[in-house]
């Protein structure tokens, strides 16, 4: 049973970078471009996880995790956080927006799936 | 271009796109705040740009381009958080950073050489920014508040400490650890889950876990979302303890958390090493309970068997693969430029063949109301719909290439130490991709002739009472079919006196000639003509007016000059919406077959006795309701017969061009009206004036293709010209 995963980043060039990462693994990947984007594309697919980018536009990650927060269904579907920056004030703003965990870009392939199965199995 | 092995390559490829994307968004960003706007999304707009051009090339190892974009992206973030101004100096140096960053995507692009030097200049100019006026900030770059979680690791161990025999010698990095975990309310709230955690703890090596209810209240005092809970896990593992705490990585702070023995090289308190657990270990680790997300209130069995997690319920699949309707953004296929251009010849050929297809069925004398007939007109809307298509997929809005131009008025006003404002309008108008690529050469050269030669140095400016700033202004539009594009400057205005001076001294006309203004003008497409006194290093470098023609020319397109002395000079470029296709009106004159542009044929008229006045010898109009026109005849002009024939009763076909005015062609016949594929004459043909390109028509019959303002004014002033020069060399001789 593969997993399911919601990526939400602004970037192509991530997005594609994100598929090509989990497709492989055996992730079923579903990609959005920003959060309200997101929160669109999570209508209906409750994904075993999800992976945000923060900095987009129209609704930003920490936006969008608050509002996937918000859902009952998804209070408790683990969120993963891209950045950038391995600041850990940014860790900590994440987390206080009700993200999971993190992942510093670039990121490895082999990282970001052993994060994601580490948080969702 | 798109290598299906290599998904990497392709991504990389469509980095170096998104890229393009971004850049363009910068420089809007960029031109916005320098304009004034308040609103924050620009700025953030700006950031994200540098941002995500960072992010992208940090995954393909592009160091050079990350180092920029992170120092240039410190700053911005500056100004995003408010705590820093840019003036109009900084807001210099943003466009310059911009510049140089798009220079260092390229060379990350093509793997050249990376100018290491203009970078470091510029970062050293923008870290001075944030020196000045909010370095000591930069600790904070975003506004957060540290929450006051702290890493409990109390000491008051309840756990008791496994005990066993010191079997730990299967192998020697083999350590057992003792690890306490309790999570706190908030480690749900962030959507761990402690059985992920123990999940992972267990794949380390052999565990074994327990649950300790130590303060489970009774049932009636539970809190639901009040973890009560704590797990002991023993793990024998050949993992060192760093290893063990990155799995707790993302709940630090989460939890309490203590992690005793090992052989880790760290300081531990405890040194006891050997201590080791029974040899039998149970198979599968006892894992915590199933998860419950929110709450741990299981209570019942201390040692729970690993539950695999697939038993999750399956969602509905109603959002199956990507959302087909993505509101905001546009998907994007990329295609092989190639692969359009054969999709375009073939619908040219589909065009000819129909053309074939329909003189036949004629000939065959078929009723018009036939289904043959029927099928066919049929078959031409769909023809010219695939063909409407085809152009789309290739038209691209000129902005990008406005933007180009965006930058070499930047460098070349530096250059020459002017201030100059660029004014972009119409940038959303869409041209066909190949000629947008064409005409950035000729643009460019264009631009800096306006800001070199165009605008008066600033000194001059303000002696005469203009604004300090020139202005270029740049501008697309549609009209009557075609692209105009203008150059213009507010500068001095063409100095007709010096240029007919210097075309004589350089022998380009006879020193008596006699020459209108626009034919001066028209002198500045001379091969060779350069009015500069001095050649600075911006327009000089031999690429003068004559090659920006000849390149507009091959586009099968026309360039004006306009100028007024003291107000400015505008170049107009005028350009066909396509290179491939046109609706044409198919004429005889002198038995020879012609086609002319539908779209500028207003009216055809057929001359009346009284119609025709002479204003002098050569000179025609035709009367045309209660106004005159001039009168052309077309054979005469393309030199096909020598005699006008304007006699009674010829045809003629009333033609209004980009600028408004009207000519009267007379022509012997018009044949049909049709589209027509244009086949571009090659260059080994002599460029005629007039003759824009040719056509294969559908009884396969080879047809030129006119440009109709050509004809009528370019012609005179080129003609008069040539004239001139072939007058010259005979006198030469």
């Amino acid at each position: 049973m593969s997993l399911k995963i919601l990526a939400v980043d602004d970037s192509r060039t991530m997005r594609d970078m994100i598929r090509m990462a989990l497709i492989p693994a055996g992730f079923d990947v579903h990609l959005a471009e920003d959060g309200v984007h997101g929160i669109e594309v999570l209508d209906g697919l409750a994904p075993d996880a999800i992976i945000t980018d923060i900095n987009m536009p129209r609704m930003d990650g920490f936006g969008f995790i608050d509002a996937v927060r918000d859902q009952e269904e998804h209070r408790a579907t683990p969120i993963l956080v891209l950045t950038t920056e391995s600041a850990p004030e940014l860790k900590m703003r994440a987390r206080e927006a009700g993200a999971t965990g993190w992942i510093v870009k670039p990121f490895d392939p082999a990282k970001l799936v052993k994060a994601l199965q580490m948080v969702a199995g | 271009m798109s290598d299906q092995n290599d998904p990497m390559a392709e991504i990389r490829a469509s980095f170096f796109i998104e890229c393009e994307e971004l850049m363009e968004a910068l420089q809007d960003g960029l031109q916005e705040l320098d304009d004034g706007s308040e609103d924050p999304e620009t700025i953030n707009v700006v950031f994200r740009a540098v941002h995500s051009i960072k992010g992208g090339a940090g995954a393909f190892g592009l160091e050079a381009l990350v180092r920029f974009a992170h120092r240039y992206e410190t700053v911005l973030d500056e100004v995003r958080n408010g705590s820093l101004h840019p003036d109009s100096e900084a807001m210099k140096l943003f466009f310059l950073a911009a510049d140089h960053l798009s220079d260092l995507i390229r060379a990350c692009r093509d793997e050249t050489e990376i100018n290491e030097s203009t970078s470091d200049e510029l970062l050293e100019r923008l870290d001075a920014l944030l020196g000045e006026e909010g370095g000591a900030e930069e600790i904070a770059p975003e506004e957060f508040e540290v929450q006051g979680l702290s890493l409990s690791l109390d000491l008051d161990l309840d756990l008791d400490t496994a005990t066993g025999d010191d079997g730990g010698d299967e192998a020697e990095s083999t350590a057992l650890y003792t690890i306490r975990f309790k999570p706190e309310q908030e480690l749900f709230a962030t959507g761990n889950e402690p059985a992920m955690l123990l999940r992972n703890l267990c794949d380390l090596g052999e565990a074994r876990v327990r649950c300790a209810f130590g303060d489970l209240p009774s049932l009636q005092d539970l809190a639901p979302e009040t973890p009560y809970v704590e797990w002991i896990v023993e793990l024998r593992t050949d993992a060192a303890e760093p290893e063990i705490r990155d799995i707790f990585e993302f709940v630090d702070g989460l939890c309490e958390l203590e992690i005793t023995g090992g052989t880790s090289p760290l300081p531990e308190p405890q040194a006891e090493a050997e201590a080791a657990t029974e040899p039998a270990l149970p198979e599968a680790a006892p894992p915590p309970p199933e998860p419950d997300p929110v709450a741990t209130t299981d209570t019942g069995a201390t040692i729970l068997p690993m539950g695999p997690r697939d038993a999750a319920p399956e969602p509905a699949r109603e959002g199956e693969g990507e959302r087909k309707a993505t509101p905001a953004a546009k998907s994007v296929v990329r295609v092989d430029l190639e692969r359009i251009e054969r999709l375009v010849n073939l619908v040219g050929e589909l065009v000819i063949n129909q053309a074939m297809l329909s003189q036949s069925l004629d000939e065959a004398g078929l009723s018009p109301h036939s289904d043959a007939m029927n099928g066919l007109e049929e078959f031409q809307r769909l023809t010219r719909d695939i063909q409407d298509s085809v152009m789309m997929i290739r038209a691209q809005p000129v902005k990008s290439l406005f933007q180009r131009m965006s930058r070499i008025v930047r460098e070349s006003s530096a250059a020459v130490d002017k201030e100059v404002r660029l004014i972009t309008e119409g940038e959303a108008t869409e041209v066909d991709k190949t000629v947008i690529e064409r005409l950035a050469d000729p643009l460019t050269h264009m631009i800096r002739n306006a800001v070199d030669h165009g605008l008066e140095a600033t000194e001059r400016r303000e002696e005469i009472g203009k604004s300090r700033a020139g202005t270029v202004t740049l501008t697309a539009a549609h009209r009557s079919g075609r692209v105009i594009i203008e150059v213009a400057d507010d500068g001095a205005g063409i100095n007709r006196k010096r240029v007919q001076e210097i075309a004589v001294t350089k022998g380009l006309i006879p020193a008596d000639a006699q020459l209108s203004d626009g034919e001066i003008d028209n002198l500045l497409f001379l091969p060779g003509f350069s009015t500069a006194k001095q050649v600075s290093n911006l327009s000089g470098r031999g690429v003068g007016m004559d090659v920006v023609k000849t390149s507009i020319q091959s586009l099968g397109g026309r360039i004006t000059i306009n100028s007024e002395p003291g107000k400015g000079t505008t170049f107009s470029i005028s350009l066909p919406l396509t290179l491939a296709v046109l609706d044409g009106m198919v004429v005889n004159v002198a038995n020879e077959t012609l086609v002319l542009p539908l779209n500028v044929v207003v009216e055809t008229l057929s001359l009346g006795t009284d119609d025709v006045q002479m204003l002098r010898p050569g000179n025609y109009v035709v009367r045309w309701r209660g106004g005159f026109v001039p009168l052309y005849d077309l054979g005469v002009m393309l030199g096909y017969r020598s005699h006008r024939q304007t006699d009674p009763g010829s045809i003629v076909l009333l033609i209004v061009l980009e600028d408004g005015s009207r000519a009267a062609l007379v022509i012997d016949g018009i044949q049909d009206q049709r589209q027509v594929v244009i086949k571009g004459l090659d260059d080994s043909f002599y460029r005629a004036p007039g003759i824009a390109a040719a056509t294969i028509l559908g009884d396969g019959q080879i047809a030129l293709i006119l440009d109709p303002a050509d004809v009528i004014s370019g012609m005179g002033h080129i003609r008069g010209t040539d004239l001139m020069l072939s007058e010259r060399k005979i006198a030469n001789e």
